[in-house]
């Protein structure tokens, strides 16, 4: 893990859209910065419309920011790329193709020599990887609706990125398929040490998955307006993390972030003083105060200014 | 005990229910004694059909003489007595070849530039006013230029053929082609898909069941079209065939090769929409 150059790169990012009106572009978000390092698997949320898509299809290369840039790997990132895989919320499938013609057709696309046997065995493996042996011959309409994110997850897997953009892949399920789905991506990353940017409106999704939490203020002009460092120990079980003694001051400090601090930041943003780095929250600065030398708090970026210094939960 | 009847088993009673009234009346309207009525007919149009009214009413076949003619010709499609006396098969294979003729033709033109156009806002907005300014224009009324620039019956039928065809064609090809979902486009970007390999495994695909509906619409166009061009151009064909036995005054004739044309236009349409249901998906 390299402080110095960090695998993804974010600087001044920010993106706006001509106003309907005629008038001034309306900023949805300026200001953001963030760092992502190699196998890190980093979490954003924030309220409905702040722009967390957008900031997803930037990294993408789907959409292009107003300003700002996006190196990935020591480049900048200037349109899409086999380097880094996309989980759509709509899964994305086409209907044509049965579950294995989806996978393959990523796999031709990354690797168009292979032979057709080679591309259907390599498929094949992240089809079961994800559980779905036995329904590779299925078209997608022919799945539940978890099945067909699944298979959107082995598409992504398959080709093998570097990074891996996840929009909120499992909001569409239902909260029992959503946790098994959860415990395969667990176990998934933690094979592959794939890093990950996903976005969530489940709180307790991100305590489960990441090992960061980004969270967005609201726009317009969102930022990232804190990150906070799930200190939780992996590997980690689902029904055994909430015994944790960082898990809850974590998802207090979320909550509380969503339910009132997303708002103030807004009046907060034009005081001169505002940072345009984020404020870091770290559960061991709370239950351990020596734990703060660990270093992973050491690349993070500089703390704000004291009046924005979230109230310790 | 009950019987219960399927949904189309009932259909199919009253199918058959329907066939045997329409017998019925037409036995009625053509027995001999029903004379009396062609009285009425206009003394004009009854010396057209070759005098007495007498011969009017027989003139037009009973379902058992109809039933005869069509026996007799559809157990020799294929003989040919020189240019006034070839068998039904013939003169449908030369419409047939005519229509598919044009078809192709206006299919290799209006679905590459049904492609070009449902890819480009600019290049649709261009070419639009003269789709629409087009699209109205009867296929017939383009026939004297055709006959006029190309100078040959058969040739001139052809393009009349691919002109009714193009339209619709082209239009649902860029229609199908510019409502590609936005998700399948972004999958096929971010997995560096190149751009020939774009347009047949995902647009294409994606548009075909668009594009087919088009190539049916384009087909029945085609084929009430070739019955008129031919009655205008003459010489070989369905249309020219029932515009011959008309001058023959073979009403049987005429009620045969309109029975035909019907068959073959159904037996085209479910071909296309055979060929619909291939490439239809579920989403
Ligand atoms: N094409 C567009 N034209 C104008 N404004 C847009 C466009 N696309 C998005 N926006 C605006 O940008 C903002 C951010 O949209 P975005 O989809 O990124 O939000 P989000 O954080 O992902 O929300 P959600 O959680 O609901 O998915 C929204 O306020 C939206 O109105
Ligand atoms: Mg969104």
């Amino acid at each position: 893990m390299s402080t110095l150059h960090p695998f993804l790169q974010v600087e001044n990012l920010a993106r706006a859209y001509p106003s309907p009106t005629g008038g001034t572009p309306v900023t949805v978000f300026d200001h953001v910065n963030f760092r992502i390092h190699k196998g890190e698997f980093v979490c954003v949320t924030g309220h409905s419309g702040c722009g967390k898509s957008t900031i997803l299809n930037i990294l993408a290369g789907l959409d292009t920011a107003s300003d700002g840039n996006v190196f990935m790997d020591g480049r900048e990132v200037s349109g899409p790329s086999l380097d880094r895989g996309v989980i759509f919320q709509s899964h994305a499938l086409m209907p044509w193709l049965t579950v294995l013609e989806n996978v393959s057709f990523a796999v031709k696309s990354r690797w168009p020599g292979w032979h057709k046997n080679k591309i259907r065995d390599h498929a094949m493996r992240y089809i079961e990887l994800v559980g779905l042996k036995g329904a590779e011959h299925k078209k997608p309409s022919q799945l539940s609706g978890g099945m067909k994110q699944r298979v959107g997850i082995a598409r992504a897997f398959s080709i093998e990125p570097k990074m891996l953009l996840m929009d909120e892949p499992f909001g569409a399920l239902d909260a029992l398929t959503r946790g098994v789905i959860q415990d395969e991506l667990l176990k998934i990353c933690a094979e592959t040490q794939q890093t990950v940017f996903m976005i969530t409106h489940d709180v307790d999704e991100a305590i489960l998955l990441s090992d960061k939490i980004m969270l967005m203020s609201n726009g317009p002009h969102a930022r990232i307006a804190e990150i906070v460092n799930n200190t939780l120990p992996r590997p980690r079980e689902r029904s055994a993390i909430h015994k944790q003694p960082h898990y809850y001051p974590i998802r207090n400090h979320l909550v509380d972030f969503l339910v009132s601090r997303s708002k103030q930041f807004g009046a907060l943003r034009d005081a001169p003083d505002a940072p345009s780095s984020p404020t870091v929250f770290d559960p061991a600065d709370l239950i351990d105060p020596a734990a703060s030398t660990e270093p992973e708090i050491l690349h993070t970026p500089p703390v704000g200014k004291p009046h924005i210094h979230l109230v310790n939960a | 005990m009950k019987m219960k009847l399927s949904l189309s088993q009932k259909a199919g009673l009253l199918s058959v229910g329907l066939f045997a009234v329409l017998l019925l009346v037409w036995q009625l309207a053509t027995l001999p004694e029903a004379s009396t009525a062609a009285a009425n007919v206009d003394p004009e149009y009854a010396a057209l059909m070759g005098g007495g009214t007498a011969s009017t009413a027989s003139s037009f076949p009973t379902p058992a003489a109809m039933a005869q003619t069509v026996w007799d010709k559809l157990s020799d499609p294929f003989y040919d007595n020189g240019p006034n006396d070839k068998g039904i098969g013939i003169q449908l294979a030369y419409s047939l070849a005519r229509v598919l003729g044009g078809f192709l033709l206006a299919a290799v033109v209006a679905i590459p530039l049904g492609f070009a156009i449902g890819n480009s806002r600019v290049f649709y907005q261009a070419v639009n006013p003269y789709v629409q300014l087009l699209k109205p224009i009867s296929p017939l009324a383009w026939m004297p230029l055709a006959l006029y620039t190309i100078k040959d019956a058969s040739a001139s039928a052809i393009f009349v053929i691919f002109i009714c065809s193009l339209w619709p064609m082209l239009i649902n090809t860029a229609h199908g082609v510019a409502n590609v979902k936005k998700d399948w486009l972004d999958v096929s970007r971010t997995l560096e898909v190149n751009p020939l390999r774009k347009a047949f495994r995902v647009i294409l695909p994606a548009a075909a069941p668009t594009i087919l509906t088009g190539m049916r619409i384009s087909m029945g166009i085609a084929w009430l079209v070739i019955v008129a061009a031919e009655m205008l151009v003459g010489g070989t064909g369905i249309g020219y065939f029932v515009w011959n036995e008309w001058n023959n005054l073979s009403i049987t004739n005429v009620l045969f090769a309109i029975f035909m044309i019907g068959v073959v236009g159904m037996a085209l349409d479910s071909l296309f929409g055979v060929l619909g249901k291939r490439v239809a998906y579920q989403e």
